[in-house]
């Protein structure tokens, strides 16, 4: 037995190999193996108070106001991209989740699947971006878990994230919230994070310079509702993009919208690889990026706001909500005519985040 | 965006809406059909309809390869799939075609058979390469455009002696289709269906040239315009058909001459010759039988040829009685007009076809053009309620939330 008190607290002789080794399925076994990797891969990347104790699960002392809770899986492929990995997008997720429902994020718990075979090498790489984005962002993560399955029943790393917030006074967003008149924002450019995901999708490879948006947003969403508490709808676009987001809200609203497709910001890289892929950037996936709906009146007050933080510096007021009984949401295109901006249709991005 | 912008500028769209507004003869229709999907995805996508006085009409054409290819030709493909187990390798688009019994390649790939997505025909060979223990077969589908790659990749898999590599080919060819819409009854004695002149695929001519347009252009009297897929191509072409109208001219003018000459690309078609004959017949979904409109691969290739490789039978499987593809496709009817559309029927659930893929005339009115069928309802005058004309708004209505009531 060694004589060093640190050395003999170690639950295994050797450390874990972060360098060559590979997770096995002892690592979710729950023994020693398990415990090893906990102490050594995720406590010492996340580490907090909450983590320390060693405890099952987390406890909080329970915060004044309303709370908002939200989960998010992903099963993002490749598990890097120009921008981003998995591990900082699960971050991102669902803080913004639990962002677009007005609150500030407080906590995160994290779930991680593991495929047996799975080099410990990319493992903490996803950790240590976690970790960074966590810290980033100021939402610890408090508890989690992690199981493994046999080679070939997973794909490598898929993490579930499930986070905790609180809603300041006066805020009541809600999707059901749009009424006609209102005015619509993006808080920025359509379609990055597809396109960065399908720029490095196996058969597809492109050269590019599209990084995905990959971002939390609770800042911008504190400051434009302190700017703004009238502020009736908050959502990010991921799947399906901004047609179906807006599709999403028109339904739950009971309403119908007008855009206009000259003022939706897209950028010319996206545009063209989206051009190229068959694809319209209106339902490719975003990941940093929001729609607010906001009475028309408040709407010099939203864009400023929105324009004041540097992921908001691409706003756009895009449209307007209109009184519908079918809730289409309908779009002006650049040529100066109308079509339907429907749902998405089927799956063309699998996997996106 | 360099080369796109320009072609979707809505101040020359503008100028080309009047030009056709101006041009068009108040005192006569004038009834053009776009024969293929990417030209009807176009207008309905940037809303080019609206740019056209109401005396201009486009008709969407069959020139749709996943609405053309009959339930038949897919069930031979979820077959191989699933009593052969081999690598299916398909174009996103016929995933979701709805085959016999229910069945799709994206059902059978749920229930365990190996169908991929591919982008592109060398994907496949690709795919084939990596599994050498595997067989893999490539269902080729597609107009003149997509058949140069098919064939590349049959002679490359021939050169290399790939053996476990096999096409099933179903590759289409566009003016045997167009010829058959004319000869049609509707359009050649009854007058049911007018056609006043064609937009032809610039994609199509960059392959094939300008030149197969020629002899019926001047045997049924019908302009032709080779167009590109920008909405101001588009645009240009219907001005160019409305002249050739007034002019009582019927020639074949290219609109698209940054690419496509009227001899097309020798290469493509030398390489196409080599690697494939005439079907004596093909079946086409909406249009039936149609005689050397299809292509099949060379016996030279026959050891590629998933058909003779797997002895595969064709047999015939009729349309849902209640679809109406076929005279949509033939642009007899248009998508209002079937009872399923948008009911039965829609981009999720699909019944025929035309509401697979996005370039379809169903699924484009259906994602892009539904609000018009709302404000046709709302502006039929009193007197002609319970003609056969106002049958298209109120069927429309009637499937969706019922604002006629």
């Amino acid at each position: 037995m060694s004589a060093d008190p640190a050395k003999r607290d170690r639950l295994q002789s050797r450390p874990l190999d972060l360098k060559r080794g590979r997770v096995d399925l002892a690592h979710g076994a729950g023994g020693r193996a398990t415990a090893q990797l906990v102490e050594e891969l995720f406590l010492a990347a996340f580490d907090n108070e909450w983590l320390r104790t060693m405890n099952d699960s987390a406890t909080l002392a329970p915060p004044v106001g309303r709370l908002v809770m939200a989960t998010d899986c992903h099963v993002v492929s490749p598990l890097f991209f120009p921008g981003g990995d998995i591990g900082a997008l699960a971050v991102h997720g669902t803080i913004n989740d639990v962002a677009m429902g007005g609150a500030r994020p407080l906590y995160l718990s994290a779930g991680f699947i593991l495929e047996e075979g799975f080099p410990l090498a990319d493992l903490k790489r996803i950790v240590d971006s976690m970790a960074r984005a966590a810290r980033e962002a100021g939402v610890p993560i408090v508890t989690g878990d992690t199981k493994v399955v046999e080679q070939g029943k997973g794909d490598g790393c898929y993490v579930t994230t499930t986070g905790v917030g609180v809603v300041p006074p006066g805020i009541a967003l809600d999707g059901a919230g749009a009424r006609p008149g209102d005015a619509i924002f993006v808080s920025g450019t359509m379609g990055d994070h597809g396109v960065a995901i399908m720029s490095k999708r196996e058969n597809l490879e492109f050269e590019t310079e599209i990084v995905s948006d990959s971002a939390a947003l609770h800042g911008l969403v504190a400051d434009l509702l302190a700017a703004c508490p009238r502020v009736r709808v908050l959502r990010d676009p991921t799947r399906g993009g901004l047609a179906t987001t807006l599709n999403e809200i028109a339904r739950q609203s009971r309403v119908g919208m007008t855009i206009d497709e000259r003022l939706i910001p897209v950028r010319p890289e996206v545009a063209a690889a989206c051009e190229f892929l068959g694809l319209d950037p209106l339902y490719v996936a975003n990941e940093g990026k929001l729609i607010a709906i906001a009475p028309a009146e408040d709407a010099a007050t939203v864009l400023a706001a929105l324009r004041a933080h540097p992921l908001g510096a691409g706003a756009a007021r895009i449209g307007t909500v209109t009184e519908d009984p079918d809730h289409f949401v309908q779009m002006t295109t650049t040529l100066g005519g109308r079509r339907v901006v429907d749902w998405l249709t089927g799956d063309q991005l699998p996997r996106i985040c | 965006m360099k080369y796109v912008d320009e072609f979707r500028d809505g101040a020359l769209a503008q100028g080309l809406a009047q030009a056709i507004a101006r041009e068009a003869d108040p005192a006569r229709r004038y009834d053009f059909m776009e024969f293929c999907g990417g030209h009807t995805h176009a207008i309905s996508r940037h809303g080019v309809t609206d740019l056209l006085p109401p005396n201009v009409r486009m008709i969407h054409g069959p020139g749709c390869p996943v609405c053309v290819l009959p339930i038949g030709r897919v069930d031979l493909a979820i077959d191989l799939a699933i009593d052969r187990g081999v690598i299916l390798c398909t174009y996103g688009d016929t995933l979701r075609i709805p085959a016999s019994n229910g069945r799709s390649l994206l059902r059978a790939k749920a229930d365990g058979a190996d169908v991929r997505m591919v982008y592109s025909a060398a994907d496949a060979l690709r795919i084939a390469r990596e599994n050498p223990s595997r067989e893999v077969v490539f269902f080729a589908i597609g107009f003149e455009t997509t058949t140069p790659p098919t064939a590349l990749v049959l002679k490359e898999a021939r050169e290399s002696n790939l053996g476990n590599f096999s096409v099933l080919c179903n590759h289409v060819l566009t003016p045997a289709a167009i010829v058959t819409i004319l000869e049609s009854p509707e359009v050649r004695s009854l007058g049911t269906v007018p056609l006043d002149g064609f937009v032809g695929p610039s994609h199509v001519s960059t392959i094939i040239g300008t030149e197969p347009y020629e002899f019926f252009a001047r045997e049924y009297r019908k302009p032709v315009v080779i167009a590109g897929f920008e909405p101001l191509d588009v645009l240009q072409a219907i001005l160019m058909l409305v002249r050739q109208a007034n002019e009582g001219r019927t020639d074949v003018e290219n609109q698209f001459h940054r690419a496509v000459s009227r001899e097309g690309n020798a290469k493509a078609q030398a390489l196409v010759a080599e690697t494939f004959e005439l079907r004596r017949a093909f079946e086409w979904r909406g249009l039936g039988t149609v005689p050397y409109s299809a292509l099949a691969i060379r016996p030279e290739f026959a050891a590629w040829d998933a058909e003779r490789k797997y002895a595969l039978t064709y047999r015939a499987v009729p349309d849902n009685k209640a679809c109406e593809c076929g005279a949509i496709l033939r642009g007899l009817k248009r998508p209002t007009d079937c009872r399923l559309f948008g009911t039965a029927c829609t981009p999720e659930t699909p019944m025929g076809s035309c509401m697979v893929s996005s370039e379809g005339a169903c699924a484009a009115h259906y994602s892009y053009g539904r609000f018009r069928d709302r404000e046709a309802a709302a502006t039929v005058p009193a007197e002609a309620a319970g003609t056969a004309e106002v049958a298209v708004p109120v069927t429309a209505v009637r499937g969706r939330t019922g604002v006629a009531a």
